[in-house]
Parts: C-alpha cells; structure tokens; sequence
C-alpha cells in the first residue's frame, strides 16, 4: 500500500515536470500554431546552464534558486531570439517546413552543447536544504520530489493569472483564437510573438534546471523530453493548458506504474494511450474542435505531369546505373548502393507527403521495420537472403496497414505526431526488447547470399529491385490510384461528392508507401550487415523529409535527385567533420528558408524564368 | 422518372436553428429554385441533402429509399450531384482531368495503379466540357481558371456522373450577367433534354425567375412560401422580406 502511494507520488514529481515543459510548448503553438520541435533543446540546455550556474552558486538556498530562475530567464531569451531569427519567416509555410525548421534548430543546439559543455553526462550537486527525504507510511521520498509535486499546480496558478488577470495574457488569449482579428485591433503580433516564445522557452528552461538534482544532465535529454511532451500537448487537446497540467498528470502515473508491470515496454503503453486517446476523442481531452491546427494547406497547383521524355531518360540512367560497376570501385559501389536504397526510401515518403499531402513524421518505422524483418529473420530463423528480403516489405507493410488504420483518421499536425508516435512505438520495441532484438547493440551478421555476395552483385540486385519498386510506385502515381490521393488532398470535400473514398485512398497509400520503404529497409540490412535501433529513429525519419525537400515536394523525380545529394553531402562532407549535426542542422534551416521547392523545382522554376 | 421526397428537415447549430422543418418534393423535370436571404439556411439546406451534415430529424427520401445517414459518397453514387457555393476543384490537375475523375469514380476504376489516368475517358469528359462551354479550356491547370469558368468544370463534373437530381449551390456566383444566362439557359436544356431535377439556390433574381419552374422562399431555417414565379412575387410575406418591410 505505502509502496503504490510513493509511486504514485513520484509519477506526480514527473508529472510536474512534464508540465512545465509541455505547457510552454501548448502555449507556444496556441498562439504561433507552430509545433516547436526544439521546445526540447531549449530544456536540455537550460538543464546544462542550470549546472554550471549551480555549481557556481547553488551552495545556498539563495543560490539555488536564482541559478534556476537564471536558467530559465536565458533560455526565455534564446527562445525570443529563434522567434526573430527563424520563426517569424516560417508563420505562413507549410506545417511540414516548420517541423523540419525547428528540428534544424535541435541539431544545431545538440553541437553548440557538445562543444560548450563537452560530451560526458554531468550530475549536479543536490538543492540545499531539500538534500533527505521525508518517511511516507515508512517509504522514504525525496523531500526535493515534494517540492516539485507543489510546484506544477502553482505554476499553473500563476498561468492562469497571468492569462486571466493580465492585459497580456488576454491579448494572449485573444490571439490563440483569432490571429487576424488581433491585428486587426492594433496589436503588434510580431511583439506579442516573440513574448510568447520568451515565455514558452522560459518554462522549458525551468523544467531542464529543476531536474540538476535530480538526474544527470545528458545530451540525450532534448529529444526524449520532447517527444514526451508531444504526447502530452496531443493528448491534453493542443493550445489547451488545463488539457497539458490533465495529460501530464495521466501520463505521469501511467509511467509511475507502467515500469512496474511492463518494465521493458513503458514507452509503448505512454504512445498506445496517446493513439487510443486520439481516436476516441480526436481533439485530445480539453481540445476543442475550432483550435485544431488548419490541414496542410493547398500550396500545390501545379498540375504533375511527366515531362516530354521522362521514360527516355529513366532508361538512360537505369543505364548508366547498371554500366557503374564497370568502372566504379568499390567504395564507390558501396556509395551508389546506399544511394538506390535511399531513394526508393524517400520516394515512398514522397507517395505520402507529394500526392496524399500527407506529412508523416515517422516514415523511418517502416524502413526500420523492414530492416529488422529481414534481420530476425536470418538470425532467428536462420532464413535465406531472398527469402528474409521478401519478408521485408511484407512485415513493413502490415505494420502500416495497423497504424494507418489510426494515423488516417487525423490530418496536418495530428498525422504527423500520430505517425511519430507510432514511429517511436517501434523504435521502443526494438530498443527495449533486448532478448530479441538485442537492444542497443543491435543485431550483426545480416550478410548477403554468396551469389550475391560481391559489391557489383548486390548493387545489381539492389538497382533491380529498387528501380522496380520505383517504377510501380511512379506508375501508381499516374494512375488513376495517384490521381485520387490527389483529388483528397486538393479538395476533401468535392473529393467524397463525387464518390472518392479519400480516407481509404489514404490508408492504401500508408500502406503502399510502407512496403515499398520496408524493401528499402531490408536491402539497406544487408548491404550494411546489421541493424541498429538508430534506423527506425527520429532522424531516419527527418533524414527522409530532408531528401523529399532537398528534391522538391511537386516532382516525381524530385525524391530522387534529393537522395543523391543528401547521401553525397552526408558521405562527404559530413564525415570530415565533428560537428555533422551542426552541419546538417543549418543545411536544414537554410532549405526551410531558401529552397523551398527543392533543387528540382528551384531548377524547373529557374529554367522557366529564363 | 426520378423523386426527391424532402419532410420535416431540422439542424440546430449549439441551440440556434439554421434549418427548421423543412419540406418539399423534388421531381424528374423540375429546376426548383430556393431563395432567400443571406444566412436563412440555404447552403445548410444543401449540406443536408447530400450527406455532408447529419440532419437532428426529417428525412429525405429518393425513389423511396432513406437518404439520412448515408455518407456524401454513398448520396452521390444513387445519383444526387452537388455544385458547391465556395467553388471546389481539382486544383492540381487541368480541367479534363478534373471532369474525368467522376467518370473513373463512375465506373468504380479508381483503384487502378497501372493505366495512366490521363488517358482513360478522355473522349468524354472533352464532349461534357464541350457542353458547358470549356472545350477550348480542357487542357488549361484547374488552379488558374476564372471563377466563372471553375463554375461551369462543377458543372461538367457535376454532369459527368449522370446524376438524377442535381443540387447547385449558387452556380452563378461571380459571372457576368451574360454568361449568368446562359449557364442558366443551359441548365433548363439540361432539365428538359435529361429530365434531371435540379434545386438551385441563387442570390440573382432574374436567373430565378427566369427560369425556375417553381420557387422555394426560406427565412430563418423557414419555408414562407413555395409556387410558381408569379405567385411567390406576388406574395407579400416574399416581399416583406426582401424589402424589409412590415407584413
């Protein structure tokens, strides 16, 4: 009994926690509608500045307290100064380039944090005056857990005050629910804007400071948060605050006990009620209809269409693809391998994002899915390679047939977290379940048939089935298939009266996109060897986006050219340097705001200028 | 010969009443307009014949069969087309394609992931467009038409899936007056010709009385008058509220 109390009263402590973060962040979007992916850097680092500041000062209670407020302060600014610097150019993008903007900007952070406070885990001293613990019914509690418990409904408090009581917070308040007529009212949004990323980053930077005497300060901490207080934002309904203080509450008890009775799956029990709750009540627990963020909207009107010649110059490079080993070396095969495998990869999110409008943040499920279908296969059941790269794409595309099933049933934002919730389901499984994935280490000695075993013999074989696939899915864009994806995506509404199914469209489409990114996963499992859990990640997934983008979302071929510069770029110049994500991060960010359309539509675009 | 039996239609919207019992039949041949003033209910009207809202009671019967609670999808392939208010196209693919769409959706080849679309009922989504007057157009993006001529590709649209009843949500809005007249115009050849029952709604008077063979008067979620041109101008409930006037 004293056992589940003091459970529970630690699933309240990271309740608090949660709270603090995600309600800067359902603030944040209430008011600029933008999800900020680095909501969860600005906690990591206002966890590393609440270090240093501690260690310098935290000895007294004094101390202690300004380091914290300190951090928070600063981490307030730096979210003031992302407003200026790169949000306020992304208001009226496409919510696919505000993602991927914001998680530019959490690759950056990640490397200024290496280099700042270098790579080692760093633990902090304990908040004087709160260092024991207090007896509940004979459990021992960390007196410091206690605090924070108080501190989530006082914050709260002071939000709603602030919200309420305030001319700022109802100008706030105003602007969640009418940006226009705001403006229209002679407030400044701009100013109104970067007070509210001051006021959101604060909070973050608060949530990062109070947990240095409580867990050690890692530069893992801005990515695990943040797709936690995902969840939490979802689940409470976004832009609600009450919703967020519910969810984290839910979720924190939920975590309290989940590690009791599914200690290796709790992740998954946190994304399965996030997905459960979605369903059930699509705008999350307090969410109300009216503030569910706008669908992506229809920037796409140009008509697609397959250029003069496209099939000529498909087979010409199919050529020159096939004659490569004659010539190459090979490294050079390894390279062009990973390539073909690539852009198959991104066409698939492409079948998704270009035709469906449909922007999964989680496509790295499935490539990861098909990877780790093939390599269980040959490891568990000693399965041969054709037999476990057939396995691929079907197990890829039964996973996505499940959660398509969920994701379809949202648009815009919601399909995007749904799909990095599920996304992150099976990331969890195959980091968690050591015994049969093998967890972090992964699982090694995925090797080719002999037939197959050369460099030149299993690029053959890649190219062949990649440029396969590739062409099915080409094919099936052209088709009348493709065309009502399209018909959904442009208009929804005309699209069901005139008797398209666009939800079904949508789901096949999950589906095939799916399948065709789990056969990329299992060629990819064997031309590498092993399968890590890094492959069905976050980035893997952004690493996809970044190639549909960096190839333009209007053309088919678009996903191609990205592939190829992405894999080079990755491949040479990144690997020369440290600081890759910074690298990545700020390619990212000047895409987001340059590029646009992409390299193929930057040229198309410049082609017809002239 | 096709009937649209509408009874006792009503929706509420968190207390205020857009649609309030509404009835009237809809027949084969009849090109039915419904007036009224702005936000008397016409388009929610609309958006409960063909499915897109869920009337709170009232039914609406084609040929006998309930139409309430089935989807939009279902409504359109028993045969009740729909032209939107707010025009809604295509806008990614050109004007022929836009009109083909409905024809594969017609003939249930929408799962195709082979044949290019492009290529299949070309011949006659060109004759559709050629009828409504944007031959010369079929190859031009939807996204950069005039609004007139979106209106007009509806229609083609519209027509395509050779539906029984037709519902135009304002199909005139924002042509000039002559091309106003001869949508209008085309539309009674078309009720004639393909003994459709068509209900419009329309703010223009002159195509109302032009060519309405009945007439429909809603104000406030209610129908206060229904007859022939003649009768319903002659009406003084009519009057009073389009001139504002006392009863």
């Amino acid at each position: 009994m004293s056992f589940l109390l003091v459970q529970a009263l630690s699933g309240l402590a990271t309740a608090a926690t949660l709270f603090l973060v995600s309600s800067g962040l359902t603030i944040v979007f209430g008011v600029t509608r933008i999800v900020n992916f680095a909501h969860g850097s600005f906690y990591m680092v206002g966890a590393y500045a609440g270090w240093s500041l501690i260690e310098r000062f935290g000895g007294t209670p004094a101390g202690f307290w300004g380091s914290v407020a300190a951090a928070a302060l600063m981490m307030g600014v730096l979210g003031a100064a992302m407003e200026i610097g790169l949000l306020r150019r992304l208001y009226r993008s496409p919510e696919l380039f505000q993602l991927l903007g914001t998680f530019g900007v959490v690759l950056v952070v990640q490397d200024l944090t290496a280099w700042a406070w270098g790579p080692e885990d760093l633990l902090g001293r304990r908040a004087p005056g709160l260092k024991g613990s207090v007896d509940i019914l004979d459990q021992p509690f960390p007196l410091y857990d206690l605090v924070l418990i108080g501190l989530g409904p006082l914050v709260l408090g002071l939000l709603w005050l602030l919200f309420n009581r305030t001319r700022w917070g109802t100008l706030v308040r105003a602007a969640t629910q009418d940006r226009e007529m705001t403006s229209a009212l002679g407030v400044d949004p701009a100013r109104l804007f970067t007070g509210v990323l001051f006021l959101g980053c604060a909070l973050a930077g608060l949530g990062g400071a109070l947990q240095v005497p409580r867990e050690a300060v890692t530069l893992h901490m801005d990515m695990a948060i943040v797709v936690e207080a995902f969840v939490v934002v979802v689940v409470g309904g976004m832009g609600s605050l009450t919703g967020a203080f519910l969810a984290s509450l839910l979720i924190g008890q939920l975590q309290a006990f989940g590690i009791l009775v599914f200690p290796q799956i709790t992740l998954v029990i946190v994304f399965l009620f996030m997905a459960v709750v979605l369903v059930l009540r699509p705008h999350g627990l307090l969410g109300r209809a009216d503030e569910a963020p706008p669908t992506a909207p229809a920037a796409v009107t140009v008509p697609l269409s397959a250029g003069p010649h496209a099939g000529a110059w498909a087979l010409a490079l199919l050529a020159v693809l096939a004659a490569a080993p004659l010539v190459a070396g090979d490294y050079a095969l390894i390279l062009l391998t990973e390539v073909v495998i690539l852009a198959l990869f991104a066409a698939s999110l492409h079948l998704l994002i270009g035709l469906g409008g449909l922007v999964s943040f989680g496509h790295a499920a499935w490539f990861g899915l098909g990877a780790y279908g093939s390599a269980l296969l040959v490891k568990h059941l000693g399965a041969p390679m054709p037999l476990a790269l057939a396995g691929a794409p079907l197990l890829a595309g039964l996973g996505a047939l499940v959660a398509g099933w969920f994701c379809v049933r949202r648009s815009g934002l919601y399909f995007a977290m749904l799909t990095l919730a599920f996304a992150q389901i099976v990331w969890s499984i195959a980091f968690q379940w050591y015994a049969v994935t093998g967890g972090d280490n992964g699982i090694l000695g995925v090797w080719p048939s002999a037939w197959a075993a050369g460099k030149a013999a299993y690029y053959w074989l890649t190219l062949g089935l990649s440029g396969g696939a590739l062409w099915l899915l080409r094919r099936a864009a052209f088709a009348p298939f493709g065309y009502a994806l399209r018909a959904g995506r442009d208009s929804g509404l005309r699209a069901e009266s005139v008797g398209i199914d666009v939800r079904r469209f949508q789901w096949m489409a999950f589906v095939l996109a799916g399948t065709a990114a789990g056969l990329a996963g299992g060629l990819y499992a064997f031309a590498k060897g092993s399968v890590f859990p890094t492959l069905l990640a976050v980035p893997q997934s952004v690493d996809a986006l970044v190639m549909v983008l960096m190839g333009g979302i209007q053309t088919v071929a678009g996903p191609l050219a990205g592939a190829v510069a992405f894999h080079l770029l990755e491949a040479k110049v990144m690997s020369m340097t440290d600081w890759w994500r910074l690298a990545l991060g700020l390619i990212i960010v000047a895409l987001v705001l340059v590029f646009p359309k992409g390299i193929v539509g930057f040229l198309s675009g410049f082609r017809r200028r002239r | 010969m096709s009937e649209l039996v509408v009874r006792d239609l009503q929706r509420s919207f968190g207390g205020v009443q857009a649609v309030g019992g509404v009835s009237f039949t809809l027949r084969s041949g009849n090109l039915l307009a419904l007036i009224g003033p702005n936000g008397a209910g016409k388009s929610t009207c609309f958006n409960l014949l063909n499915g897109q809202l869920r009337p709170d009671s009232g039914s609406v019967k084609l040929d006998g069969m309930e139409l309430v609670g089935l989807p939009p999808r279902r409504i359109w392939a028993l045969g009740v087309g729909r032209t939107f208010q707010i025009t809604a196209t295509f806008a990614s693919m050109t004007v022929a394609e836009n009109v083909q769409m409905v024809l594969l959706s017609r003939a249930r080849r929408l799962f195709g992931l082979w044949r290019p679309a492009a290529a299949q009922f070309r011949e006659p989504a060109l004759a559709l467009l050629e009828r409504v007057g944007m031959g010369s157009q079929a190859d031009r993006p939807c996204g950069v038409l005039a609004y007139g001529d979106v209106k007009r590709v509806e229609l083609a649209m519209a027509l395509a899936s050779e539906p029984t009843v037709l519902l135009m949500d304002e199909p005139t809005a924002g042509m000039a007056p002559a091309e106003r007249l001869a949508l209008m115009a085309l539309t009674a050849e078309l009720v004639r010709e393909r003994g459709l029952a068509v209900l419009f709604t329309e703010h223009d008077m002159d195509a109302v009385f032009g060519h309405a063979t009945r007439v429909l008067v809603l104000d406030r979620g209610r129908l206060i008058a229904e007859g022939s041109p003649d009768q319903v101008r002659a009406n003084p409930r009519v009057q009073s509220v389009y001139l504002g006037g006392e009863a």
